[in-house]
């Protein structure tokens, strides 16, 4: 008898428009001491079978069909005093976001102390003994004093811990851990998912792990379910079915994930469920202005760029405090290539990205485009520079005015500098959208109507409307899900290729650095601690921060090689 | 934390400057109190004279500071219509509204907030609707509106309860209070709801929608997912998260009642500084404008910094960081 | 992670997308409109009064200020019976004076209307144009007005737009005073109500200038001007007019209250807080319509414009329901 078993679980949430289907007939079993991963795309309904498991899922939706038993009994049909009675003692939850996942009012220890003792007899004491020892045991040090801690003085990854630490008060048999490293740095998160793993072996808990990525699943989980579109696609142990995928969706999922081990010319890109579109970007080579410099000139050439923000404001100077989030950055971006910046968040990769672009004042340092300064009078960045810029940003739902049409987003450059004008911009507004692959219609529809994915290629005709000679990507994937990641990399490749950009490309994710960048900086706490081509930068890291980096790379050693030989 | 404390208070200090400067200016450029004070018979030396002595002719910011020492010692001049001193005046009619606003804000705050509560955990229950179609009415429904409805059925048809005045008082160690006669208290009665109902649906309104908005957030399904009681987290987990931003605009509203209670008087008759100060306008009593209009802003001040001093009370991330989150 | 549905890119794209009207009619907000009660009754109430006050001139039965047309002997006619004396019918009664209630009420929401309108179109174009700066520029120029936005917050609004009545009235010369009485009126309540436009407006646009749409338009060099007119102030307007709605309630009542209390309305052009104040005397001697149809149709267009800001606010805030 499996600890946790879900047989035919269908879960609707009725709508204005018909009633959506959020899971469909899905069948998951958890054994003792099993880590078990759910992975699929956004939609995939992977977080609601989470939230139908801890009874959690919000009203109007509902559970439409299928069974969920916890020991042979079904708990899915429980009322609210029975499911309480398992919620918590015998099946716990852990967030996405440790930061809004506990209760900024309360002390750790209070918070720890109440669920314990609403589970276990214990008296306040021991009950704020067992607090401190498992504050111990999910790796805090100095747990007494911490104890007494507020949730505000913690940090993110230290946070998590707590949400673990409060998860395991009654001793449960099943963790359900809804992307509980998502909002976490690497680093961080090879911590906490080496913390799961040990309290599953150890305390022989069954984990329900769910997450949209395939790293976090090939380093930790035993058994692995796929999702799409609310339907299990493929269920089995996690080596076979990354090794070898059956269904032709998984194929597709395993093929788009960026390889950390080898540089491929393209993503494959296996169409599944009419998802791939069409892009012609060789199209708009024609009219393409040519840069004069050849390549492997320096284009870009960054001169001893500093930022710093002051985090305590005092009137007297000696009491300010600064950040220096960007510190002497010193590098130079050549003619046609791709210029990697790599680092985890807070390291000023972002920072710099904006400096660069003009977007914010630097404090000391220089830029030099071409050879000219770009700081050259106090009304920021001249035209000619702006002109020859542009920038693709990371989140797709924001990087577009909402409230504008789809045309005038992406004319908008284009008409303020006065390129093109009247019918020959509708025309180049038009041309730029089908060759993103949205068809010329797109421009009559506004930013809502479309995709994550469909956005991004949005930005990508508003950067291109200028002929741009200088790309710089803020994370342009990181909030996509990877087979749209794959399709929008391709088309930055093809960019590159056929137009001869530059570009700037900012990641936190080596893998997709690698398939990307020809020359890669490691950004750490605002410096740049290495700077060396990619492929040298993969096969020997010079530094020990870029060593460390590399060895929190998920290994997806197992993986299906069906995206090799297609390559 | 002291150097939060210490900021607030220099900000209301600031702000009491400011109103004095407001008050100040009104004081002096609306309507030339020479004009007012001398009347129609008056020679050129008469009013330099008198110009002298009030001193009009120093510099601005002597006038102002005069201005203000004398407002800290309670001197606000002489009332133009009464011809009295205004701070006499005053005096004799604060405690009737201090009296009615404390009766009227324990009675909105307890009810508003309960209701409040009641409303947002019983979000989709009858009476919680009912309730909340009510109190947009309450909403609806002007203060003075409430109090002719209210005098209409409890004295005009039922005679249970006087329409006007304050009863009988007694003087308890130089303060006339309403508090210990039958007839003082049967007439705080209906006065302390009108000016109260109002401040109550707004109080109620707040708590509630700011009650809905903590229960939705993650700590409040993280507190669900341990299996902690319906109990617990409500009042527990969800009420001292809603208590924060309450508390801010309850201070607000408690001084509102202040506000109001001019229309509370004057629908009432009810012998207060509210009533004192909307006869005033009506006859542009500039002295009695002025003084009203710093009274209430030191009243205003003083519930704000008491409001800023239970934040920090609540919560502790003001505590640790000594500033506004 | 939200777990929606990515639309499908290929799947079912309309070859041209709908036009504007059929848009706005198939909107979320229209669909909500259309199933919700209340939110019809109080539209077509507001529309009902709002009708009235504008076509007074031509509907109303008398002409409540003409001198020439009123005769005393029509005094305290109760409501739909015809005078005695001079054989003229009063649907809702007539008052003291022998004016038709019904004329007068017509009249009286009239005035009450449009200072309502007047006031916070005023509060909110001061309201919106310095929270937008205020967020936009930041700096000093930010924190004074914020600082005078905070103390002005400190006290009501009510009393702010009693001073600023008082002050006003103190400055105009005595004879101009009821002309000029309206106009003051809307400057008390209209400045006494910027504060919670310039206070929403601010926190949106902070939220909004981050956002990466902002930065691409300064990245191409938009002015601050059309970055803030073009690009955020449309981003912001959608509390802004759930607060717009609610304050024009507000706005109504404050008018009504100062007229009430003998500040606000002259008496030579009454509004419905002057009529109530008029029909208070004559409560408790028996002639109750004189007051009761007045504060009738005041509650009416209070709760019936509450109604429908309450509904909007929760409509365009999709987490509320």
């Amino acid at each position: 008898m499996a600890l946790l078993g879900i047989e035919g679980l269908t879960v609707e949430f009725p709508t204005r428009r018909g009633t959506f289907v959020a899971v469909k007939d899905a069948d998951l079993t958890v054994e003792p001491g099993q880590i078990h991963g759910l992975v699929g795309e956004s939609g995939a309904g992977k977080s609601t079978i989470g939230a139908a498991i801890m009874g959690l899922i919000d009203p109007p939706g509902r559970i439409a069909g299928g069974t969920i038993r916890f020991r042979g009994d079904a708990i899915s049909g429980l009322d609210a005093k029975g499911m309480r009675a398992l919620r918590g003692r015998k099946i716990s939850m852990i967030f996405q976001d440790p930061l809004t996942s506990l209760n900024p009012l309360y002390t750790v220890r209070q918070q720890l102390v109440e669920t314990i003792r609403l589970h276990l007899d214990l008296s306040e004491t021991e009950a704020s003994a067992r607090a401190v020892e498992l504050i111990e045991r999910v790796g805090i040090a100095d747990p007494e004093t911490r104890a007494d801690q507020y949730p505000h003085q913690f940090s993110g990854g230290m946070r998590q811990r707590v949400v673990i630490a409060l998860a395991l008060c009654s001793d449960p048999d099943v963790i359900v851990a809804d992307e509980p490293t998502t909002a976490l740095d690497v680093s961080i998160q090879a911590q906490i998912l080496d913390l799961i793993k040990e309290l599953a072996r150890e305390r022989q808990v069954g984990v329900i792990l769910i997450t949209h990525d395939m790293g976090v699943i090939a380093d930790t989980t035993d058994v692995v379910t796929v999702m799409y579109r609310g339907e299990v696609v493929e269920s089995g142990p996690t080596r076979e079915v990354l090794g070898n995928p059956q269904h032709p969706y998984s194929q597709s999922l395993i093929a788009a994930v960026p390889r950390p081990d080898v540089k491929l010319g393209r993503f494959p890109l296996i169409g599944y469920g009419g998802r791939v579109t069409e892009f012609r970007i060789a199209d708009l080579a024609r009219d393409w202005p040519m840069p004069e410099t050849p390549r492997g000139t320096p284009l870009v050439e960054v001169d001893g760029l500093t930022k710093q923000f002051q985090t305590r404001r005092a009137i007297r100077a000696s009491r300010r405090r600064y950040l220096t989030a960007v510190d002497a950055a010193r590098f130079e971006i050549r003619q046609g290539e791709v210029f990697g910046l790599v680092g985890e968040s807070g390291s000023g990769k972002s920072t710099l990205a904006r400096m660069i672009a003009g977007l914010f004042p630097s404090d000391e340092g220089d830029v030099r485009y071409a050879g000219r300064s770009i700081n050259t009078g106090r009304r920021g960045v001249p035209d000619w520079y702006r002109r020859d810029i542009q920038m693709i940003f990371q989140d797709p739902f924001s990087s577009l005015n909402p409230r504008m049409r789809v045309d005038a987003i992406v004319a908008e450059p284009a008409r303020h500098h006065g390129l093109f004008t009247g019918s020959a911009l509708r025309q180049r507004v038009a041309e730029l959208l089908d060759r993103v692959g949205l068809g010329a219609d797109a421009g009559l529809k506004y930013p809502h109507e479309f995709s994550g994915g469909q956005r991004q290629r949005i930005s990508i005709a508003r950067a291109l409307a200028t002929q741009p000679k200088f790309l710089i990507c803020d994370e342009p994937t990181s909030a996509l899900d990877v087979s749209i990641q794959a399709q929008i990399l391709n088309i930055l490749k093809d960019l590159q290729d056929h137009l001869n950009l530059t570009m700037l490309f900012i990641s936190h994710d080596l893998p997709v650095v690698r398939q990307m960048c020809d020359r890669v900086g490691v950004m750490k706490d605002g410096k740049l601690v290495e700077i060396a081509a990619t492929e040298d930068l993969f096969a020997a890291p010079g530094h020990d921060y870029t060593r460390h980096l590399m060895s929190l790379m998920p290994r997806l050693d197992g993986l299906s090689d069906t995206a090799l030989q297609r390559a | 934390m002291l150097s939060f404390i210490l900021r607030r208070v220099l900000q209301s200090v600031l702000v009491l400057l400011v109103t004095g400067l407001v008050a100040f200016a009104m004081f002096r450029y609306v309507g030339d109190p020479v004009d007012t004070m001398l009347g129609q018979e008056r020679t050129v030396a008469d009013i330099e004279r008198l110009r002298e002595n009030l001193g009009l002719n120093d510099p601005f910011f002597v006038q102002y500071w005069d201005f203000l020492g004398r407002a800290v010692q309670g001197d606000f001049g002489i009332s133009y219509r009464q011809g009295r001193p205004v701070g006499e005046i005053i005096a004799e009619r604060l405690p009737a509204t201090l009296e009615l606003a404390a009766v009227s804000g324990v009675f909105a705050l307890g009810f508003g907030i309960v209701l409040g509560i009641f409303t947002a955990i019983r979000r989709r229950g009858t009476a919680a609707n009912v309730i909340m179609t009510l109190s947009l009415i309450g909403v609806s429904l002007p203060t003075f509106l409430i109090g002719i409805l209210l005098i209409y059925v409890f004295s005009v048809e039922l005679g249970w309860l006087p329409s006007y005045g304050r009863g009988e008082v007694t003087w308890v160690s130089g303060w006339p209070t309403g508090f210990l006669t039958s007839s003082g208290l049967s007439a705080l009665i209906l006065p302390a709801i009108t000016l109260g109902l109002y401040q109550m649906t707004l109080i109620m309104r707040l708590v509630r929608s700011e009650m809905l908005e903590v229960l939705r957030t993650d700590y409040i399904r993280f507190a669900r997912a341990r299996g902690l009681r319906d109990r617990t987290v409500h009042f527990r987990h969800a009420l001292k998260n809603t208590l924060v931003p309450v508390i801010t605009v309850t201070g607000l509203q408690l001084g509102s009642i202040i506000a109001f209670a001019i229309i509370t008087e004057t629908v009432f008759q009810w012998p207060g500084v509210g009533l004192l100060f909307i006869n005033a306008i009506q006859f542009v009593d500039i002295p009695v404008m002025a003084a009203y209009l710093m009274l209430i802003s030191v009243m205003f001040v003083g519930i704000n910094l008491v409001v800023d001093l239970l934040y920090v009370a609540i919560d502790p991330r003001l505590r640790a960081e000594g500033k506004a989150a | 992670m939200t777990d929606r549905p990515e639309t499908d890119p290929a799947a079912g794209a309309p070859p041209r997308p709908p036009g504007r009207l059929y848009r706005a009619w198939d909107s979320d907000l229209a669909y909500a409109f259309r199933h919700s009660p209340v939110a019809l009754v109080s539209a077509f109430v507001t529309l009902v009064l709002v009708l009235g006050a504008v076509l007074a001139p031509w509907i109303a039965p008398y002409d409540p200020f003409n001198p020439a047309t009123l005769n005393l002997m029509n005094g305290f006619t109760p409501p739909g019976q015809t005078n005695a004396i001079t054989g003229d019918t009063f649907l809702l009664g007539s008052d003291d004076q022998g004016r038709d209630v019904l004329s007068t009420i017509l009249f009286g929401l009239r005035i009450s209307l449009f200072v309502g309108v007047a006031a916070v179109l005023f509060a909110l174009s001061l309201g919106v144009s310095l929270g937008l700066i205020a967020a936009y520029v930041g700096g000093w120029t930010e924190t004074i007005i914020m600082r005078i936005a905070d103390v002005q917050l400190t006290f009501p609004a009510i009393l702010v737009a009693m001073l600023i009545f008082g002050v006003a009235k103190g400055i105009t010369p005595v004879e101009y005073r009821d002309q000029v009485a309206i106009w003051t009126l809307i400057l008390a309540i209209g400045l006494s109500d910027w504060v919670q436009f310039a206070r929403v407006v601010r926190g949106a646009t902070l939220v909004e200038k981050n956002k990466e749409y902002v930065q691409a338009a300064r990245l191409i060099g938009r002015s601050p001007v059309a970055i803030m007119v073009r690009h955020i102030l449309p981003n912001v307007l959608s509390p802004v007019l759930v607060i717009a709605t609610i304050s024009l309630a507000l706005a109504i009542i404050a008018e009504a209250t100062l007229s009430f209390l003998g500040v606000g309305a002259p008496p030579t052009e009454p509004s419905l807080g002057t009529l109530i104040r008029i029909g208070q005397g004559f409560l408790f001697s028996g002639e109750w319509w004189i007051l009761f149809f007045p504060a009738c149709t005041l509650l009416a267009l209070a709760l019936s414009v509450n109604l429908l800001g309450d509904w909007l606010r929760d409509a365009l805030n999709p987490r509320l329901r």
